[in-house]
């Protein structure tokens, strides 16, 4: 198939769920963040799989976590990284870490010392506060199209 | 174990880098015929000669790369590799065209990347793939791809970002010099002064004029990020026996390495501590090379950033020791640690996914001693780098004349 004359413009890219990664979209639409854990080796699994990323075990299960988390990078993107993303600019794009030191809870011994990196971006107009490690929490950005984005922002900026 | 260092590159053929192509446009396979055809005569060597090949992504053909490539030649062969490894292809190709020749499969191989732009399209159209692939960089927009889902959405496209991110944290960690970053850039244009080839000749920068670069995707600044231009590359890698006959020092491949673990640099283990570890750790250790043995260091070098930590874990400084290397030793083909002497990628120009080829086919004219105004005395031993995606995947050579 060929497009004819001019590239079709390009919408901004939107997640579509798999069958694995479904209950992670419907924690978020609900405002909930929730993580894959290993039964067998204690980890973190994210993005969802459908095996562990650190052992291949298939003994997944979805664990709420509180969602806060720490920098553990950024970038100020004052081009826009994509035609699309034009309205973000300065896009805050970002890697958090959530989950550190939190585990499946009650009835479980394991707890997961290092956290899961998430590709996301931040949000916040003081940029120049910014800095790598600082403490974050969840900011659900709910899409007209149903789906959330998870994003962060500096704990002390919560309205 | 590892290459003995029994295959040598013994012919390079290089396009002339532009920022606004002159020429006829060309199709990648156009571009095959017309670099092995250069690179060919360079050699010495004939079109019978070829008996392995080893490509690349082909705009014409996603799929069958090889078969249509040495249909399209006119050869027929018995290495019909094919890599995927971005940045990191032109080292990736070298050593597997080594190591076959070495394993007594072939004896004259060819790695050609190819970049021209292509004819237009009749009537306008546009090649959905490729417009898909300029919206989104190097990321797969399909569905179930990981990039689709999870980094896509938030704008994390494209490399920039990522490098940006890469030299964040490297600050965070270890201090972030900006006159050491930019003087990578000031070198190299040094450099590139010295390569009547390089899109940046006659126009050498000073620090501040890096610094004063707009500022693209803090803490990279413009003139911190390669300039995308048009071009091409191709080597033959040959056994002992036929480099005999042929035109030039052939330059041995001794020593190789290769690594990568994620597409993605979120995943990775550890941002600042490079594939390319690992990848040099094996070329070293294979060509039984010291790291003080390297008379020049051709760095992948799409970013400031990218050389930086690339001379930190390639294990020429101790990590986080990297700002301090760049202000105490001149970069230039003139200085005591001579870095990108045709002037990177960030001096000479990007073409596309042969941007790292120009490292390479840079080694082959050092050793050869053919280098010009910009030739490093006595130049018997080269290190070469390759870098892919986001730090994603790195390749090493070393590289030595016979
Ligand atoms: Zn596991």
């Amino acid at each position: 198939m060929t497009i004819t004359g001019q590239p079709t413009a390009i919408v901004k890219p939107r997640p579509r769920p798999t069958p694995t990664s479904q209950p992670f979209w419907d924690a978020l639409r609900d405002e909930r963040v929730v993580l894959q854990h290993c039964r067998d080796c204690g980890s973190w699994v994210h993005y969802p799989r459908s095996r562990c990323v650190s052992c291949l075990s298939d003994a997944l299960d979805w664990v709420e976590v509180s969602g806060r988390g720490t920098v553990y990078t950024f970038a100020i993107a004052w081009q826009p990284t994509a035609p699309p993303f034009d309205d973000e600019v300065p896009q805050i794009i970002a890697v958090v870490e959530i989950g550190a030191g939190e585990g499946p809870g009650e009835g479980s011994t394991v707890v997961s010392a290092a956290g899961a990196r998430i590709s996301t971006t931040l949000v916040t107009t003081e940029l120049e506060r910014l800095r790598v490690g600082m403490a974050v929490e969840p900011v659900f950005d709910h899409g007209a199209d149903g789906m959330t984005l998870l994003r962060f922002r500096p704990v002390d900026e919560a309205p | 174990m590892g290459l003995k260092g029994e295959a040598a590159i013994v012919g390079i053929a290089e396009y002339r880098p532009e920022r606004k192509y002159s020429g006829r446009p060309m199709f990648d396979l156009e571009q095959w015929a017309d670099l092995s055809a250069l690179a060919l005569a360079d050699a010495g060597l004939s079109s019978r000669d070829v008996n392995g090949i080893v490509v690349s992504r082909l705009r014409e053909s996603p799929h069958f790369v090889p078969a249509t490539v040495a249909e399209y030649c006119g050869w027929s062969v018995n290495l019909a590799e094919h890599v995927d490894l971005g940045g990191a292809n032109s080292v990736g190709a070298v050593w597997r065209a080594a190591a076959a020749i070495e394993l007594g499969m072939c004896d004259v191989v060819v790695a050609a990347i190819a970049g021209r732009p292509p004819p237009p399209q009749p009537d306008g159209a546009v090649d959905p793939l490729i417009a898909r692939q300029y919206a989104f960089g190097a990321s797969s927009a399909e569905w179930g791809s990981p990039q689709a889902e999870f980094e896509l959405p938030y704008g994390h496209i494209a490399q920039n970002s990522g490098y940006a991110m890469i030299a964040q944290r490297y600050g965070a960690l270890y201090g972030y010099d900006e006159r050491a970053m930019a003087k990578i850039v000031v070198d190299q244009r040094t450099n590139a002064c010295a390569n009547p080839e390089a899109v940046f000749h006659g126009k050498p920068v000073t620090i501040d004029d890096v610094l004063n670069s707009k500022m693209v995707a803090d803490p990279l600044r413009l003139l911190e990020i390669v300039m995308p231009v048009s071009g091409g590359a191709a080597v033959v890698v040959a056994s002992r026996e036929v480099a005999r006959r042929t035109r030039h020092r052939p330059v041995f491949v001794t020593g190789c390495g290769e690594h990568l673990a994620h597409k993605t640099p979120t995943y990775t283990a550890d941002m600042l501590h490079t594939p390319i570890g690992p990848a040099a750790e094996s070329a070293f250790a294979m060509a039984g090379v010291a790291r003080s043995d390297v008379d020049v260091a051709q760095l992948y070098d799409c970013y400031t950033i990218t050389v930086l930590l690339t001379i930190e874990d390639s294990g020429f400084c101790a990590k986080g020791e990297g700002m301090a290397f760049v202000r105490d030793h001149e970069l230039t083909y003139r200085g005591d640690f001579p870095v990108n002497t045709h002037g990177g990628q960030l001096g000479f120009g990007q073409a596309g996914g042969a941007g790292g080829m120009s490292q390479v086919v840079e080694a082959v004219h050092q050793v050869r001693g053919e280098a010009g105004d910009r030739q490093v005395g006595g130049c018997d031993t080269a290190y070469v780098s390759g870098t892919g995606g986001v730090m994603s995947e790195q390749g090493a050579l070393i590289v030595q004349g016979g």
